[in-house]
């Protein structure tokens, strides 16, 4: 496999594999990782084909370490990115904050397991989404892709790294065991049709950048460190210039920019497919492993007659608030499976406020929802609701 | 052998790790997506540890997008293990077909409409001098008591699959298998026939 970074053709691979292959033709070059279920095979795969692409794979003594060695490969001016599972996430949170703070692009690959603490190390979980918005402290907006499949393992790990370069954030792949284990077709374009998303860099010389001064879109250009720039780099709160400033109108004009631009720019981030809701009663919404029953489930339904559409999240962060707002308006209820006791649920109650019926169909980890429990639960709110 | 009428087929490959039973999984579901064109999942299950410990893999083949990648009752249940057989037995569907290895497993009595197959797939790959092909002699019996893909598929896909040091003897353990279920399906046509 050496020496070529893009692999086209047809393969039957897994979900963590694709994801690695995805890292590899987005240009990443430099991964730092620690081995755990059921994540290893990205960390695996990334070990074995980054020597032969030019790039260097670090085996770290721990998920802190990793989450550090990765920002740091980004200031040096290389793509970077990092895997893990339930437990090393949760040791990842205080660095996905500095990543956040530093405006550093990486990008970082949960293949959710069932928790909490070491769990289910084998097998599925979904219980990781409310972490990945809020489980870094303090002020921030994040970007969270959950891919449904190794194909989609292999398409967001691209948009991931375009993601986290444009808005300079680290990017969470939200992915989980089922997605991440199975092998399925995955179809790897030629190099030149992959679209690639480069950080934009400083347009003045040294003695003028501000690396914290935000372009038109909200972004602040990056340079490179060892290109010549001064630059001043910290996880404190600070000004354009990167120097720390201990007071509230700093800390203001710094959150809220990492706030706007995320939500001043949601017409490029947010992504998700609406199936069959134009003239539906009930909407299912579901993301990862579950969007795939709950397109069966869907299906099925409408094959029997029954007025029943998918929203399929491909971001899940930031929330499509909307859309969920409006498709509340039209629908008599939102049915949400979940691989955990209610977390994404939430946001749709939220957006919902009573306006329709809200149906968490939960599942604790540890196996996969089935298309014939989400059918029962459209079915019920189509009575309860009639 | 009643699976052709519908557009779904299920698989459950189920023995201990180490026996190759994820790649046997891998195998199927790179015969049937890369090489037959079709739409295919391969889960597995395991346990925490590396070797010894039960181990199963599922594999579907469709010619539709595959929503839900698993399958409680599978048209093909193959038994690589004690343990694998007497956890599975209870999910193959009425006239599924059941193979199983004829020194790893003892059956006790089989359902009456099920289609039972023994193959001494691991005393094969003893013989041909390395008892970790006996999945690839498995294999070669499926291609030939099943149409869940197409015997060239099949051997296209384990010969790209298996290090390459070692094709020609995987190569002659598959063709062991199939000569094997060749051998048996015909013993029974004239069974039939007298």
């Amino acid at each position: 496999m050496a020496g070529q970074a893009v692999l086209t053709g047809t393969h039957f691979i897994n979900g963590d594999e694709a994801c690695a292959e995805g890292a590899l033709a987005a240009g990443c070059r430099f991964f730092a990782g620690y081995p755990i279920t059921p994540a290893t095979e990205v960390a695996e795969r990334m070990s074995q084909r980054l020597p032969g692409v030019g790039g260097v794979f670090i085996q770290m003594e721990d998920e802190i370490a990793s989450m550090a060695a990765i920002l740091g490969g980004s200031w040096g001016g290389v793509k970077s990115m990092t895997s893990t599972s339930g437990p090393g996430f949760s040791l990842m949170m205080e660095n996905i904050g500095l990543g956040l703070c530093t405006e550093t692009p990486c990008v970082i690959c949960n293949v959710q397991r069932a928790g909490p603490s070491t769990g289910l190390p084998t097998l599925v979980g979904q219980g990781d989404m409310m972490q990945a918005r809020w489980g870094s402290h303090g002020v921030y907006e994040i970007i969270a892709i959950a891919p449904s499949s190794p194909q989609e393992m292999f398409d967001f790990t691209i948009k991931a790294f375009n993601l986290s370069e444009q808005f300079r954030l680290p990017v969470l792949i939200m992915a989980d065991e089922v997605v991440g284990h199975m092998n399925e077709r995955v179809v790897i374009p030629e190099a030149d049709q992959v679209q690639l998303v480069e950080r934009s860099k400083p347009s003045e010389g040294p003695d003028t950048y501000l690396p914290f001064q935000p372009g038109p879109d909200g972004v602040a250009p990056m340079a490179t460190s060892g290109e010549g720039y001064y630059m001043h780099i910290t996880g404190l709160t600070h000004d354009e210039k990167g120097y720390p400033v201990m007071e509230v109108w700093a800390q203001e004009e710094m959150t809220q920019r990492l706030v706007d631009k995320i939500q001043g720019n949601l017409d490029q981030i947010l992504d998700f497919e609406a199936i069959h809701l134009e003239d539906a009663e009930v909407a299912v919404m579901a993301y990862g492993i579950s969007a795939r029953s709950a397109r069966g489930a869907v299906l099925a339904l409408r094959q029997a007659g029954f007025k029943v559409g998918l929203l399929k999240l491909n971001v899940v962060w930031p929330f499509p608030e909307d859309y969920v707002r409006e498709l509340s308006r039209r629908v008599k209820a939102i049915v949400v499976p979940e691989i955990n006791l209610g977390q994404m649920v939430l946001e749709v109650e939220r957006l919902a406020q009573g306006r329709c019926q809200v149906k968490l169909v939960p599942h604790p980890g540890g196996g996969i929802i089935t298309p014939a429990r989400i059918m029962e639960a459209v079915k019920a709110s189509l009575e309860e609701t009639s | 052998m009643g699976m052709e009428q519908i557009s779904q087929h299920e698989v459950i490959i189920t023995g201990f790790g180490g026996q190759g039973i994820v790649l046997t999984g891998n195998i199927l579901g790179k015969a049937a997506t890369i090489h037959d064109g079709r739409h295919a999942t391969m889960t597995q299950s395991y346990g925490p540890e590396a070797r010894g410990g039960a181990c199963s893999s599922q594999v579907i083949v469709s010619d539709e997008e595959i929503a839900f990648p698993y399958t409680d009752n599978p048209q093909l249940l193959i038994c690589m293990s004690q343990e694998g057989y007497e956890n599975n037995r209870g999910a193959l569907v009425p006239g599924g077909i059941m193979v199983w290895d004829t020194d790893l497993v003892e059956t006790g009595e089989l359902d009456p409409s099920w289609i039972a197959y023994h193959v001494p797939a691991t005393r094969f790959a003893e013989e041909l001098g390395n008892k970790m092909m006996a999945n690839i002699v498995m294999l070669g019996f499926v291609s030939a008591v099943s149409e869940l893909v197409t015997t060239e598929s099949l051997k296209t896909a384990m010969l790209g699959s298996v290090p390459p040091h070692t094709k020609e003897k995987n190569g002659t353990a598959f063709e062991r298998g199939r000569d094997y279920g060749l051998a048996i399906l015909k013993s029974l046509a004239k069974q039939e026939g007298s």
